[in-house]
């Protein structure tokens, strides 16, 4: 799917999110001294960001629950995802994962 | 010219491997944003101004499905969040530093040259940690912008059946099995991954913020029984 959003819009985006986004990485390079670094509540929970948030991105692209259980599990992607999770388990390399990914989910889309 | 610090080099070669994979993220960080209906020239924007790759992915993704802005800006910076504890950890080793340094040195804070880095000042030998920072980070940044453009000038010419965006949520995949290292963590995905698919057609993109904040909570749950 392509954008309806003009290059305002786009621009916008980019800006905002860049600018908090370097507040992130500042925060606390910028605060030391003026704080005892991070309260231990907010650092216990910020570890589980990453987790958590990259599930959530990639559980609906490779997961498409469907009218019935054969045809959410008889699925290219999904079947492409759980290969290349296990090439990502096995290699923890990101050039490996992709190419399993990708040639797993030409060979379900071309062959079959 | 004048010649290159020792320390420089060192942190090159350090961060050398590691470019491997930030060359095919950023290939598809470049693609994605065209296919998405970003310019080129948008597309290198956002890596120059954000330079931070899932969170580029997260919102090229949500752009393409014209989500409300307000969710596609929130979703990014949550993914960003977690550069608050490198910038918390990092922050006693760049106190020497002159004030435009640490701001260089934060804008090019990432994933990986935090880890790098962090694992060289702890050592606590005798390298200069701006240039050895430098070496590390500087490099990096360089790839990801010319591997964004590459897969920008590409990314155009690619038909859509061969189904390329599919390679932003194995990116993200790549990223998160390692994640996956103890049983909070686990269950953090676990939940996270599961209100997500549950909530794919939630308006306004809810599966996917309510997925994170519900795994995020899951996950301090989950501590605190391990713990106990």
């Amino acid at each position: 799917m392509t954008t309806t959003y003009g290059p305002l819009a786009i621009w916008a985006v980019v800006l905002v999110v860049g600018v908090l986004t370097f507040g992130i990485r500042y925060s606390f390079i910028y605060l030391l001294g003026h704080v005892d670094g991070m309260p231990p509540r907010i650092e216990r929970a910020l570890r589980y960001v990453p987790a958590a948030v990259l599930a959530a991105l990639v559980a609906p692209s490779v997961l498409d629950p469907g009218p019935t259980v054969a045809a959410t599990l008889f699925d290219g992607r999904l079947f492409a995802g759980v290969v290349a999770a296990g090439v990502a388990w096995a290699t923890e390399n990101m050039f490996a994962t992709l190419a399993a990914g990708m040639v797993t989910l030409w060979g379900v889309t071309f062959l079959l | 010219m004048p010649p290159v610090p020792d320390d420089l080099r060192t942190g090159v070669r350090a961060g050398l491997p590691l470019l491997l994979g930030v060359v095919p993220f950023g290939l598809v960080a470049g693609v994605a944003s065209v296919d998405a209906g970003l310019s080129p020239v948008q597309a290198v924007g956002l890596s120059v101004v954000v330079f931070a790759g899932a969170s580029q992915l997260a919102a090229v993704d949500l752009l393409a499905t014209d989500t409300p802005l307000a969710v596609v800006v929130l979703t990014a910076v949550v993914i960003n969040l977690r550069m608050s504890m490198y910038s918390a950890s990092i922050a006693p080793y760049f106190e020497s530093f002159r004030r435009r340094w640490e701001a260089a040195c934060a804008y090019l804070l990432t994933d990986m040259s935090y880890a790098l880095a962090v694992a060289e000042f702890r050592s606590d030998g005798p390298t200069d940690r701006r240039w050895y920072y430098l070496g590390v980070a500087v490099p990096m940044w360089l790839v990801w912008q010319v591997a964004t453009a590459a897969g920008a000038v590409l990314g155009a010419r690619i038909p859509d059946r061969w189904g390329v965006s599919f390679a932003v949520p194995l990116v993200f995949l790549a990223l998160l099995l390692p994640e996956l290292s103890d049983r909070p963590r686990a269950v953090a995905a676990l939940v996270g991954g599961s209100i997500a698919v549950v909530g794919a057609g939630w308006p306004l993109n809810l599966g996917l913020l309510g997925g994170a904040l519900a795994g995020v909570a899951a996950g301090v749950v989950a501590e605190g029984r391990t713990a106990s």
